[in-house]
């Protein structure tokens, strides 16, 4: 920012000022904050059993094009459309998921450069989808609308908050009671932490993998869905900016802790929202998220590794 | 098909698998060592921001390739530190440099040539053809009628495979990546060692992406390396870590670029974004086909420490 010219004080405020600074900002951070919640999530439960779903958002759009085809197809009361394409585009996600998962458990296929090609071939897809078939009347490479029995019910008015971060937040608790309460998530832990372990207490690991990988894929799915039932209300190209990194990031930065996650996605969605604030306000690009996350990311990595380091350096003294 | 057609197609293979084979050649040498750099997408991208950004200021592209190359041993140096110092998780390690890679370049690029860039075209690498061998009919427009950085990556091949096979360093990187105690024991000091391959593989990487704006496009677009990035991971584990491996596999995924790339010039009614997938569906099949018989060096991925019994 420096080199911009900029003064990095204003640009800072105007980030708080954007981010946080009335009802309608705090609106549009959680707004934000839901599909990063979502893929965060979906790359905590992955992470934790050391698959590294890096797909997030390949299977968001995937969620995304079948959350349009619901909504472009189907027209019922909400209370029944809505619960229906909850369900389709969580497995659709869960399905784009099973993919990498079955040749990962296996096949020990390499899932990082697995799922970063199946994003490529996602993003492409969607590309084909609202440029062809599903191009709009008018012309324009969007979708035509879904009906509006489909749309996620906005929360605050005059704000983009919908019942998303609602879901997102009650993803977030059922999977913390699931990885700490039942056995299945005991075995997600144990598979991640030592395979070793795991196979001398008789835990199928392939099994478990592939179960991981069809709720990672489904979460990541459910953030497409909202971002099509809950903001634009059509399928475009550009329909994320990148949520799926995103959770990557928010799923390191809250410690592979489902509770954590929903702290680290808010402040991740502030970020975001602020940035956008800052670029109008202080001129500053607002591609300087990406930085951000990424020594936010350094320095946690960092902070991790010497912290213990300097520990023992002084037990050892003693 | 006709002659002409399938010469420009294979040159364009050639042409195509440059930037890969170059980037997969610097992670061969880094995993030999035991280290394993996820961040080559990333590199590559600030490779071929820095490389572009050299051109544009100076007017030459070779000074692009010495700011790319610098700058790719600058995140080297990062990721080394991480990785062999801190002892951090290569995967994380690897995937926070690719996110910096991603925010970095386009940030530079934005705040360089502000928000809306139009096209800037640079000075890129002119075509060389080698005088007397580009005449071979066939042969010469394939292999003898591109830049020189194509030229060079082709050398790097067994000039890599000589130093990490026939030679007394060779000898100690392969060492250090099979069993680090062992050669520490025997006085190799894996550190070093360590720290110089990830840092050579990373300046490799960050030239392979200033190929794509200083020798193909002769402009910049944001994340204008879509995936070679990782697709150069994939032909590091096809090969097995052996260059000449790696060669084979990059004219694999250069042949997919190339076909793609006359498919659509050709304007066969496929759709366009199906062809764009093609060098994906590659990669996944090049993974599919690899399934147990992948090997690895032993240590690779695991930090070196003195202390802790490993």
């Amino acid at each position: 920012m420096v080199i911009e010219g900029i003064n990095p004080i204003i640009a800072y405020a105007s980030l708080l000022q954007g981010a946080f600074g009335g009802f309608y900002e705090i609106g549009e951070t959680m707004a934000k904050a839901a599909p990063i919640m979502l893929t965060g999530l979906a790359a905590t439960i992955a992470f934790k059993c050391r698959v590294w779903n890096i797909g997030g958002e390949g299977q968001l759009y995937v969620g995304a094009v079948a959350a349009t085809w619901i909504g472009l197809s189907i027209y019922m009361h909400p209370a029944v459309e809505i619960p229906l394409i909850l369900i389709i585009s969580f497995l659709a996600g869960a399905l784009y998921g099973l993919i990498p998962g079955l040749l990962k458990a296996y096949f020990k296929v390499n899932e990082i450069v697995l799922t970063l090609m199946l994003n490529y071939i996602a993003i492409l897809f969607v590309s084909f989808l609202v440029e062809g078939p599903w191009r709009d009347p008018s012309g324009i490479t969007y979708s035509p609308p879904i009906a509006e029995t489909a749309y996620l019910p906005v929360l605050i008015p005059r704000t983009r908050l919908h019942l998303g971060i609602v879901l997102a937040v009650l993803c977030a608790i059922a999977l913390h009671l699931v990885l700490h309460r039942t056995i299945f998530g005991y075995e997600v832990t144990i598979v991640g932490a030592n395979p070793e372990a795991a196979k001398c207490k008789g835990i199928n690991i392939p099994r478990t993998i592939v179960l991981t990988m069809l709720i990672s894929g489904g979460l990541a799915g459910l953030a497409g869905m909202g971002e099509v039932c809950g903001i634009q209300h059509r399928l475009m190209g550009g329909l994320s900016p990148g949520y799926g990194f995103f959770g990557v990031v928010a799923a390191l930065l809250g410690k592979l802790e489902p509770l954590g996650v929903l702290f680290s996605s808010i402040l991740l969605g502030a970020i975001f929202v602020g940035a956008d604030a800052m670029q109008r306000t202080a001129g500053v690009s607002v591609t300087i998220v990406y930085m951000l996350e990424s020594f936010i990311l350094l320095f946690l990595i960092a902070c991790d590794r010497i912290f213990p380091y300097i520990l023992k350096k002084r037990v050892g003294k003693e | 098909m006709s002659i002409e057609l399938v010469t420009s197609l294979l040159a364009s293979t050639v042409e195509f698998s440059t930037p890969i084979l170059l980037a997969a050649l610097g992670e061969v040498l880094t995993e030999r060592s035991g280290v394993m750099n996820l961040g080559i997408e990333g590199i590559m991208l600030i490779g071929a921001f820095c490389g572009f950004w050299g051109a544009l200021t100076t007017g030459n592209p070779w000074f692009g390739i010495l700011i790319a190359l610098i700058a790719g041993a600058l995140v080297g140096v990062l990721k080394a530190f991480f990785s062999i110092t801190l002892k951090a998780n290569q995967v994380i390690a690897g995937l926070a440099i690719w996110i910096l890679g991603i925010g970095l370049s386009t940030y530079l690029s934005r705040t360089v040539l502000g928000i809306t860039p139009g096209t800037i075209m640079i000075p890129g690498l002119e075509k060389a053809p080698i005088p007397l061998l580009s005449n071979i009919p066939f042969i010469g427009k394939i292999f003898f009628n591109h830049n020189v950085l194509v030229y060079l990556t082709l050398l790097l091949v067994p000039i890599l495979h000589f130093i990490l096979f026939k030679t007394t360093i060779g000898l100690k990187i392969r060492a250090v990546g099979e069993n680090p105690r062992v050669a520490d024991t025997l006085g190799v000091n894996v550190f070093l060692i360590r720290y110089l391959c990830t840092i050579i593989g990373a300046a490799l990487m960050g030239v392979a992406g200033s190929y794509l704006t200083l020798g193909r496009l002769f402009t910049w677009v944001e994340e204008v390396t879509a995936g070679r990035g990782w697709l150069a991971l994939a032909i590091v584990f096809f090969s097995k870590r052996y260059p000449f491996k790696a060669l084979l596999g990059a004219w694999l995924f250069g042949a997919a670029y190339a076909l793609q790339y006359h498919l659509q010039a050709m304007n066969i009614g496929i759709p366009y974004q199906f062809l764009l997938m093609l060098p994906y569906i590659v990669t996944i099949i090049t993974l599919l086909g690899i399934i147990g018989r992948e090997e690895a060096p032993a240590a690779l991925g695991i930090p070196y420490s003195r202390e802790e019994p490993t």
